[in-house]
C-alpha cells in the first residue's frame, strides 16, 4: 500500500533510506542538506530496522566509515553538500579502487570554496569526471523532484551493487529544500548476514576455513596486476554505459530546439517550454537522469533532427561540454546558466534560447 | 487550475507554516503541490518567504518570478513582490506597519487587518490562519474539509486539540478581509 506524504527532498532521502533497508548512515551536518541527518535522528530507525545512524566527527570520517561498512557487504551511505563532498574525494577514490558499493548524496551549493548555501549545479565536473585521483567513475543520478529523491536512493544502491562501484545522487539546494507529494513504500527488511555471505563473496564476513582470505584494498604495488584491476574496472564501466543510461524526453517529437538540463534546471526548463511554446517556439527537453553514464547516444540522434541545443545549468558551463561531444559540432550548442546560488527564471531561459540559439549566428 | 502563490513576511509570523498547511490541504484534495522556502541568510533573522504552487497538473518549476497571488505581511516584502504579481492577479496584505501602500491598478488588492484582530481577541499565534482565511475567501482553491485534513497532517498530534481554534481563525479571516482596489 502506497502512502502519500508531503516532504522535503532531504527528508525523502532519509525516509527512503530507512524504508529501503539501508544498514548504516554516517554523516556530518551542512546546509542545505542538514534535514537528512535531522530526519534520521528524529525517526531513530535502529530499534525498528537495526539501521545505524551516526553523526561522524567530520566528512572525512563519514566516508571512511562508509568504506568500512561497504567492505562488509552492507548497504551504507553518507550525504553532504559541496565543500563536504570535496573532503570525501580521497575516500571515494579508495572505495572505487577497492570496487565497493555505496551511496553518496550531494545536495549542491554554490562554490568555489565555502561559497554560498544557495542552490547550484557547479559540482558536475567533480561528480562525473572523477573528483578524486585515478581512473574511476561514479554512477551519478540527478533527481529533479522530491519523488525522485526518494526513488533514487533504492535505485542508487541497486546500481552500486550491480557494478560494485559508488553511486551518487547529485541534487541541489532547490530539490533538497522543496516540499512535494511523495509516495512512500512499505518498510523492506535489511539484508541478513546469511544473505550477504551467500551473495557477495567479495565481502569481509568472517573467515571461512574452506575459502581463501577476502582482502579489501585499493593498493596493488605490482603494476601488471594493477593494470588488470584497471582493465576490469573499465570493462565494468563499458557495461554500465551500455545498460544503464537513463533520461527523460519532453516535447521532443516536433521540437526544433532542445533544452538539455538536469535536476532543478530541468524543472525551470519545463516552465520555459510552456512559455516558449506559447510564443510559437517548438522547443523540447532532454533531461539526463544519469549524468554518468551520460545519454550521449540519444543526444547524437537528436542532433540530426533539431536546429540547436541550449544546455541550462546553474554553473558556468560544465555539462555543456558533454553535449558538444555528443552532438559532434553538427548543430549550434550553447550554455546558459546563473551561478553563486542564483536560480535562473524561466523567462531568462526563454530569452537565452532566443538570443543564443535561434537568433545567434 | 494552477495557482502560483508567494507568501512573504518576517521570520516568526508563520509564513512557512501557513504555506505548509495550504500545500498539505492540496495534497489531501489530490492536487499536485510544491512548497519552496527561502532558506538563505534571510531566514536567519529578517524576511522569510515561501512559494506555494497548487495545480491539477504536473508542476514544472518550483521557483517562480511571477505569481497569481502575493500574500504580503511586511513592507520589505510588499516593495519586493508587488511588481511580481501577474496582471489580473491578487495581492493580499496586512496594513499593519505599512507606510507605502500598493499602487498597482491592474491587480485585485485586498487588505486584512490580521495583526490587529489577532491581538484584539488574544490569538496572536493564530495570526497566520486569519491571513489564510482572507486568501481562501477570494481564492477557494481547496475545500474546507481538506483544510481540516491539511491541519491534521501538518500539525503534530499533540497540537491536534488546537485544530478547532485554527479553523475559527480562518473563519474570522474570511469575515474581516476587505477589498482595497478591485479591477
Amino acid at each position: 500500500m502506497k502512502e502519500l506524504r508531503l516532504m522535503k527532498g532531504n527528508e525523502a532521502v532519509a525516509e527512503a533510506a530507512i524504508r529501503f533497508g539501508v544498514d548504516g548512515y554516517f554523516g556530518y551536518p551542512i546546509t542545505p542538506q542538514s534535514e537528512i541527518l535531522e530526519h534520521l535522528m528524529a525517526e531513530n530507525p535502529y530499534p525498528k530496522t537495526g539501521m545505524v545512524v551516526l553523526q561522524a566527527e567530520s566528512e572525512v570520517a563519514s566516508i571512511n566509515m562508509v568504506y568500512g561498512g561497504a567492505a562488509c557487504g552492507k548497504r551504507v551511505m553518507t550525504t553532504s553538500s559541496s565543500p563536504g563532498i570535496s573532503l570525501m574525494q580521497e575516500g571515494l577514490s579508495y572505495i572505487a579502487g577497492a570496487e565497493l558499493p555505496c551511496l553518496v548524496v550531494n545536495v549542491v551549493r554554490g562554490g568555489p570554496g565555502l561559497g554560498t548555501i544557495q542552490p547550484s549545479q557547479a559540482d558536475y565536473f567533480q561528480s562525473t569526471k572523477g573528483g578524486g585521483h585515478g581512473d574511476y567513475r561514479l554512477i551519478v543520478l540527478a533527481p529533479s523532484s522530491v519523488q525522485e529523491m526518494y526513488d533514487f536512493v533504492g535505485l542508487g544502491f541497486d546500481l552500486a551493487f550491480k557494478y560494485r562501484n559508488p553511486a551518487m545522487l547529485l541534487a541541489d539546494g532547490v530539490i533538497g529544500q522543496v516540499m512535494e507529494k511523495v509516495e512512500v513504500d512499505d518498510y523492506k527488511p535489511r539484508w541478513t548476514d546469511e544473505y550477504i555471505k551467500k551473495s557477495f563473496p567479495w565481502a569481509t564476513t568472517g573467515k571461512n576455513p574452506n575459502q581463501p582470505h577476502v582482502i579489501v584494498t585499493s593498493l596493488e604495488l605490482d603494476s601488471a596486476r594493477q593494470e588488470q584491476v584497471n582493465l576490469r574496472i573499465q570493462a565494468k564501466y563499458r557495461e554500465c554505459e551500455k545498460n544503464d543510461v537513463r533520461f527523460e524526453m519532453l516535447h521532443c517529437d516536433d521540437a526544433e530546439y532542445i533544452f538539455v538540463a538536469y535536476g532543478s534546471s530541468a524543472r525551470i526548463c519545463q516552465k520555459a517550454i510552456e512559455m516558449g511554446r506559447e510564443k510559437g517556439i517548438k522547443v523540447g527537453l532532454l533531461r539526463p537522469i544519469t549524468l554518468w553514464p551520460f545519454p550521449t547516444q540519444i543526444l547524437r540522434e537528436l542532433s540530426y533532427k533539431v536546429k540547436g541545443m541550449l544546455a541550462v545549468e546553474m554553473s558556468a558551463g560544465q555539462m555543456v561540454e558533454d553535449v558538444i561531444l555528443a552532438t559532434e559540432n553538427r548543430i549550434k550548442v550553447e550554455h546558459f546558466g546563473r551561478f553563486g546560488g542564483i536560480i535562473p527564471s524561466p523567462q531568462e531561459v526563454v530569452t537565452a534560447l532566443e538570443t543564443k540559439i535561434i537568433g545567434g549566428k | 487550475m494552477t495557482e502560483e502563490i508567494i507568501i512573504a513576511g518576517f521570520g516568526g509570523q508563520g509564513v512557512l507554516s501557513m504555506g505548509k498547511i495550504l500545500a498539505y490541504s492540496g495534497v489531501m484534495q489530490n492536487k499536485e503541490v510544491s512548497w519552496m522556502p527561502s532558506y538563505g541568510p534571510e531566514m536567519r533573522g529578517g524576511t522569510s518567504n515561501v512559494t506555494v504552487i497548487i495545480s491539477d497538473t504536473r508542476i514544472s518549476s518550483p521557483v517562480l518570478s511571477s505569481f497569481d497571488t502575493a500574500i504580503i505581511l511586511n513592507q520589505q516584502s510588499l516593495d519586493k513582490f508587488e511588481k511580481a504579481v501577474k496582471p489580473g492577479g491578487m495581492l493580499l496584505y496586512d496594513p499593519n506597519g505599512i507606510t507605502h501602500h500598493p499602487t498597482r491598478k491592474d491587480i485585485n488588492i485586498y487588505q486584512i487587518a490580521a495583526t490587529d484582530k489577532a491581538a484584539e481577541i488574544g490569538i496572536a499565534k493564530l495570526f497566520n490562519m486569519i491571513v489564510l482565511g482572507g486568501f481562501l475567501k477570494y481564492k477557494p482553491i481547496v475545500a474546507d474539509e481538506f483544510i481540516h485534513k491539511g491541519l491534521e497532517k501538518s500539525l503534530p498530534a499533540r497540537h491536534h486539540k488546537l485544530i478547532p481554534d485554527n479553523e475559527k481563525a480562518i473563519k474570522i479571516g474570511m469575515e474581516i478581509v476587505k477589498p482595497y482596489h478591485v479591477i
